[in-house]
């Protein structure tokens, strides 16, 4: 199983997409300890895309796997600071350490 | 060791590097608010990392240092210097700490957990002093929910409850239904300002039920508005149906508070957490409801033996979190994105994989050296022309390469700001550190070595140059004392000046010891430079009482030769009654160097070009003495022909290189001059190694051996070869060569 895997997302979060999304990201997360999510071509996230960051965060939590969002679009970001969710995502311990490693 | 600790323990040095230049910035400016915070914040990420990667003796004593800080901050105490000093003892006991871990020990050792408890019941003692019980333990999770009911009563955390708050729980459906619900929320914020916001997932189920179509979100919302409550009502229309709404008036009762917990759907104590988070209530608050109906909460939940101690965990955690976010909830993310943003930027390298490609670089630029004179012999102008454009290349590689390895001296300086912190109080004696050139570039491995003889000088200054206070102003001069750390670059070497405007040294009292010890014959004749500069001499020391500073009398030739070992020097400048000046001269880097080509016979050298001054050719050089005069200087010389002893005579043009180093000149006479060369320096081997006057050899593009001219020692040996020459002479003093003594001849 490798280590760290990267996963670029190129379409919009939204609604429209969840479904096929849900499926996709729970994929990525199943094949690696580490899930790399770049999301620095999302143009638009709304709350169902929200909910599938969320999900998936969950989700590594539960079964002792990483996630990590290594790059955010400015819609990504504008979403997760709106909804105070950064710290959820993001462990400003943690997160540095694994980009210098 | 596993990744994670490792990490922790960088992390946590830098963290703690970061908080002991808060700490000592805090003694100059203790209402600075954001310094306290930032200080609080290094502490409270070390301890978040400890409890991740579970070494408790870290996490335990970092929380006692928290509770200080943390009443720091909200004002509870104010900053006193035997305050400062304790917390950077802690600072100390920390960096103890984290060696332990590092050193892979499960526990500090007998002195050092001494040494921590010690700290400990000083920090209780100004714990205590506010009149708040002080924490025993992180560990005990009893005493901590009593003692955080009362720290946090006195000022936990930001309380908005002059504003309305909103907790809605989306339907299912709404997403479905084509609406989203975070554009609710935005309408919302349209309507005043969102102090507070906390996103509510735990309504989501595991992946696999989990529909991404549903929604499953909901928001517990802090809003500073005119508006009514119909009008926050009306922002829910479209979803009234499918949403679950309530709304809290600004100034709610406690009580009102309570009930709507318990109302909604989540786990109490974590929605008390949200509240908090979100700033609606303190957690004081939170915890003296919730206690007062803890009866009817375990009527609630009955058979769950859990609650009381997950209330104790839930309240150590919530100290952890909601200080970050509810604080600085804006200014937090910000720094996130910030320190991920600036951490994205770096990339931490091995250094011998650095040095590795410095190693190839140098091969790059001596093969590019030979391919440039394999294309010039060809005459063939498209590959001189290519080959030109390869070894401009070749240079720009070469220097972003030895740019790599180059960092600031700042940091090596800012760590004696502590230095000079302790020594002044330890002395009694009130010092300014004053540092500039701080950005000032230096090859990485002599940055690490620098810093000892450093050390000493800087310490030597603060003991030694300054005087006491009540001298100090009877000489008329400002109380406080002044240290400066300079640094700048002066032809390819850097300059480092450490100053004091102390008492300066006291020349008789020099000579007297030097006599005494008989570094110097009485009747000698010395100069100022030369009397000052004995004290670099091997078991100099002027102080009639050893301190334990410095003053051991191993201390100044120790680090003249440290700085020797580094093929630098060191000089000393001093007026008496107004101060002394250290002057450290280093190379910059070692690896490659651009040099100046000179033949002798049929062989090579280079003289490293930063050091060349001129060029002159001169006819009938005077063979019997070794100086001229040019332009009424005098200007010492020295026969490389005689110095390596190379057969053959001298072409009737000799032409003198005139080079400098550490301000004093000297000629090199060659047979020719071949123009600039980029060097690759290979060390000499230990055969080789007591050669004097050779730093090292390179290769030429031809494939011969040239070998580099160490100019710091010929220009050495040529002024002392001469003072041996002048009369009543017997000791050499190397930095004594003044022009004066030359000009009348």
């Amino acid at each position: 199983m490798p280590s760290s895997q990267l996963l670029s997302i190129t379409e919009d979060l939204t609604i429209y997409h969840a479904l096929e999304q849900k499926q996709m990201l729970l994929d990525a997360l199943a094949v690696t300890d580490e899930l790399e999510l770049n999301l620095a071509q999302v143009a638009e996230m709304d709350t169902a895309g929200l909910q599938l960051l969320v999900l998936l965060k969950k989700e590594s939590q539960r079964t002792g796997k990483r996630l990590r969002i290594v790059a955010h679009s400015q819609a990504v970001s504008s979403v997760i600071d709106f909804c105070n969710m950064a710290a959820e995502f993001g462990d400003p311990l943690v997160i540095p350490a694994h980009e210098a490693s | 060791m596993d990744e994670i600790t490792s990490v922790f323990i960088q992390e946590s040095r830098e963290q703690l590097a970061e908080m002991e230049a808060g700490l000592l910035r805090l003694e100059q400016n203790p209402d600075d608010h954001d310094n306290i915070n930032g200080i609080f914040r290094a502490a409270h990420t070390i301890k978040g990392g400890s409890g991740v990667i579970e070494c408790h003796f870290i996490e335990a004593f970092t929380h006692r240092v928290e509770n200080l800080l943390d009443a720091l901050r909200n004002n509870e105490l104010a900053v006193s210097p035997p305050l400062a000093t304790l917390l950077l003892e802690c600072c100390d006991h920390m960096v103890s700490l984290i060696d332990v871990l590092a050193a892979e020990g499960e526990a500090p050792d007998a002195d050092l957990g001494a040494k921590g408890d010690a700290l400990t019941e000083r920090l209780k003692g100004f714990l205590d002093g506010i009149g708040q019980p002080a924490e025993a333990s992180a560990n005990s999770e009893l005493a901590v929910q009593d003692s955080t009911v009362e720290v946090e009563s006195s000022g936990g955390g930001i309380v908005l409850t002059d504003s309305w708050h909103i907790s809605v729980r989306f339907g299912e459906n709404v997403l479905r239904g084509g609406m989203d619900p975070l554009s609710f929320i935005r309408y919302l914020a349209s309507l005043g300002e969102i102090l507070g916001i906390q996103t509510i997932t735990d309504a989501m189920p595991v992946a696999a039920e989990m529909d991404p179509e549903s929604c499953y979100i909901g928001f517990e919302i802090q809003l500073q508005t005119r508006s009514s409550k119909a009008d926050i009502e009306r922002v829910f229309d479209f979803v009234r149906e499918d949403c679950d709404l309530r709304i809290l008036p600004p100034n709610s009762k406690l009580s009102e508070y309570i009930k709507h917990i318990q109302e909604l759907p989540e786990d109490t104590m974590r929605l008390g957490e949200i509240l908090v988070r979100c700033g609606a209530l303190t957690q004081a608050e939170v915890d003296q409801g919730l206690s007062e109906q803890k009866s009817s909460v375990e009527h609630a939940q009955p058979g769950d033996p859990t609650a009381a101690s997950q209330l104790g965990q839930i309240l150590v955690d919530h100290k952890v979190v909601h200080k970050e976010i509810v604080d600085a909830a804006v200014v937090k993310q910000a720094q996130v994105n910030d320190k991920k943003a600036k951490d994205a930027r770096l990339v931490r390298v091995q250094a011998d994989k650095l040095d590795q490609l410095i190693d190839l670089v140098g091969e790059l630029v001596i093969a590019g050296a030979s391919a440039n004179l394999l294309a010039q012999k060809s005459k063939q102008v498209d590959l001189v022309e290519a080959t030109s454009v390869l070894s401009r290349l070749v240079e720009n590689i070469r220097d972003s390469a030895l740019q790599l390895r180059m960092v600031q001296i700042g940091d090596t300086f800012t760590r004696f700001n502590r230095v000079v912190r302790d020594v002044s109080k330890e002395l009694g004696k009130e010092i300014d550190l004053v540092i500039s050139g701080a950005e000032t570039e230096l090859d990485k491995t002599v940055v690490e070595k620098i810093g000892d003889p450093l050390m000493h000088l800087v310490r030597n200054s603060l003991d030694h140059g300054i005087e006491p206070t009540a001298l100090r102003l009877e000489r008329g001069k400002p109380a406080c004392g002044r240290v400066a750390l300079n640094a700048y670059h002066d032809s390819g070497s850097i300059v480092i000046e450490i100053s004091d405007d102390g008492g300066g040294l006291n020349k008789e009292k020099i000579t007297a010891k030097a006599l005494e010890r008989g570094i110097i014959q009485a009747g000698e004749t010395l100069s100022e430079t030369e009397v000052v500069n004995l004290i670099f001499e091997p078991g100099f020391s002027t102080v009639d009482k050893v301190s334990n500073l410095s003053g051991r009398g191993v201390g100044m030739d120790v680090v003249r030769r440290n700085i020797q070992a580094l093929r630098g020097a060191v000089d000393v400048a001093s007026v008496e009654g107004e101060g002394t000046t250290f002057t450290i001269r280093l190379p910059l880097t070692l690896a490659i160097i651009d040099g100046f080509l000179v033949g002798v016979d049929k062989a090579a050298y280079v003289i490293p070009l930063d050091t060349v001054v001129e060029c002159i050719e001169l006819k009938n050089l005077p063979s019997d003495r070794n100086f001229m005069n040019l332009r009424g200087e005098a200007l010492p010389f020295i026969r490389l022909r005689e110095l390596f002893e190379i057969p053959g005579d001298a072409p009737p043009r000799e032409s003198i290189v005139v080079v400098q180093f550490a301000g004093q000149r000297a000629g090199i006479v060659v047979d020719q001059l071949m123009g600039e060369f980029q060097t690759v320096i290979k060390p000499l081997g230990a055969m080789f190694r007591h050669l004097r006057g050779i730093g090292g050899s390179t290769i030429l593009g031809s494939g011969e051996v040239a070998l580099i001219l160490d100019v710091a020692a010929l220009v050495q040996t040529v002024t002392h070869s001469e003072q041996q020459l002048l009369p009543g002479r017997s000791h050499a003093a190397p930095a004594a060569l003044s022009s004066n003594q030359f000009t009348q001849h």
